[in-house]
């Protein structure tokens, strides 16, 4: 692993990668989207109204992945102080912020027509709304410190401690009453969607892991970059007095 | 012991004392945490009339009635064991229909007929086209 944590081999990595992820982002996308809102049929009950799964469900997983790799990239960062740890937890921040937000817009957009009702206090909607608050205070709190490194490591802090709330999401629809529906896909023996309606599902979460891992790296290039002009500004200035 | 060492127990038991200190909190709250009690939980909890809360199950079959008013509702949440009924002013949601889940908002009343105020259909987890969910009526084995 410490192969990896070196910035400057990470910089090479990823510009070869980058274009590769993006490419097959797109792709997947094309495909997906065609197979989501012309190639699969309605619901039997829902009808035309089930498209939106196809943004919703990759949108929710790529929530929970996100902060996921967040809290394990600030343990690897508490841990071991790898330099590339914390500024990936950085990076992945806004992105997994956007995919929640993404989640619970389409969610609320999906629950009118299909529960009568934009937004429920139930256990599944809040505990995601939560998720979008851990993210949204993580990237508050890593940028009210004067001292960036403290502030990263105050953020890593909060993220493993939020952690806490992934399981209470994935299994709040088991363990409580709630007006969300439980798992389809990863239901234990078959999953609980048509093939003609999962197999759409399946190409846009490709898209969408492709898109994620895309974005990340690019974020994470720039927080390094950003992090070597602050360096070199430094001696400038230093080199200037001196 | 290595620093490494330490700051890797220091996290397991910090993240331990998180997650039961969380798990101790959720389950204090469990009912609170409940978005809705079925038929069988009204008489668990002690609910009497008055007081407000949501019950939820599946519109029994048979059980729907629409009143000559033309805006009246009338049907039976059941969850196979309980059974309550329940009056409702007002329009329902696309997806209400019987033998369907739905969660019902509002108070028993004297009678321990369930006034709702509000009514919303629970979608299950089930997805399908139309002609699926047709074979399998035929087949003799519909979805709920």
């Amino acid at each position: 692993m410490h192969r990896f944590a070196n910035p400057n081999r990470f910089l090479r990595l990823s510009a070869a990668v980058l274009p590769w992820t993006a490419g097959l982002s797109a792709a997947l996308m094309v495909v997906g989207l065609y197979l989501a809102l012309v190639g699969s049929p309605p619901d039997f009950r829902q009808s035309e109204t089930v498209r939106i799964m196809y943004i919703h469900v990759p949108s929710a997983w790529l929530a929970m992945f996100g902060y996921a790799s967040m809290a394990v990239a600030s343990a690897v960062g508490f841990i071991w102080k790898h330099p590339l740890a914390d500024l990936t937890c950085k990076a992945i921040a806004p992105i997994g912020a956007a995919f929640t937000a993404l989640c619970l817009a389409t969610g609320s957009i999906w629950g009118e027509p299909t529960w009568g009702t934009w937004w429920v206090w139930d256990a599944r909607l809040t505990s995601v709304l939560i998720l979008l608050f851990l993210y949204i205070g993580y990237l508050a709190l890593v940028s009210a410190f004067d001292d960036p490194a403290r502030g990263l490591k105050a953020g890593a802090i909060l993220t493993m401690v939020g952690a806490v709330n992934l399981p209470v999401i994935k299994f709040s629809v088991d363990w409580w009453n709630t007006l969300h529906q439980p798992a389809s896909v990863s239901r234990i023996g078959v999953p609980a969607v048509d093939p003609s309606m999962l197999w759409p599902l399946l190409v846009m979460t490709g898209a969408f892991w492709a898109f994620f891992i895309a974005l990340v790296l690019l974020n994470t290039r720039a927080e390094i970059l950003e992090r070597k002009i602050q360096v070199l500004r430094a001696a400038q200035a230093y080199g200037a007095s001196a | 012991m290595r620093r490494k060492h330490r700051r890797m127990g220091l996290l397991v038991v910090a993240l331990t004392g998180v997650a039961s200190a969380a798990a101790l909190a959720l389950t204090a709250l469990e009912d609170n945490l409940l978005y809705f009690y079925g038929p069988s939980q009204v008489d668990e909890q002690g609910l009497s009339t008055g007081q407000r809360f949501r019950l939820g199950g599946l519109v029994a079959y048979d059980s729907v009635q629409r009143l000559d008013d033309g805006m009246t509702i009338t049907f039976t949440v059941t969850d196979m064991v309980e059974e309550v009924n329940v009056v409702y002013v007002g329009i329902v949601p696309d997806l209400f229909a019987e033998g369907q889940g739905v969660i019902a908002n509002g108070m028993l009343d004297r009678d321990g007929v369930f006034q709702a105020d509000e009514v919303l259909a629970k979608h299950d987890e089930n997805y399908m086209p139309p002609e699926v969910a047709e074979a399998l009526e035929q087949a003799g084995h519909p979805v709920q």
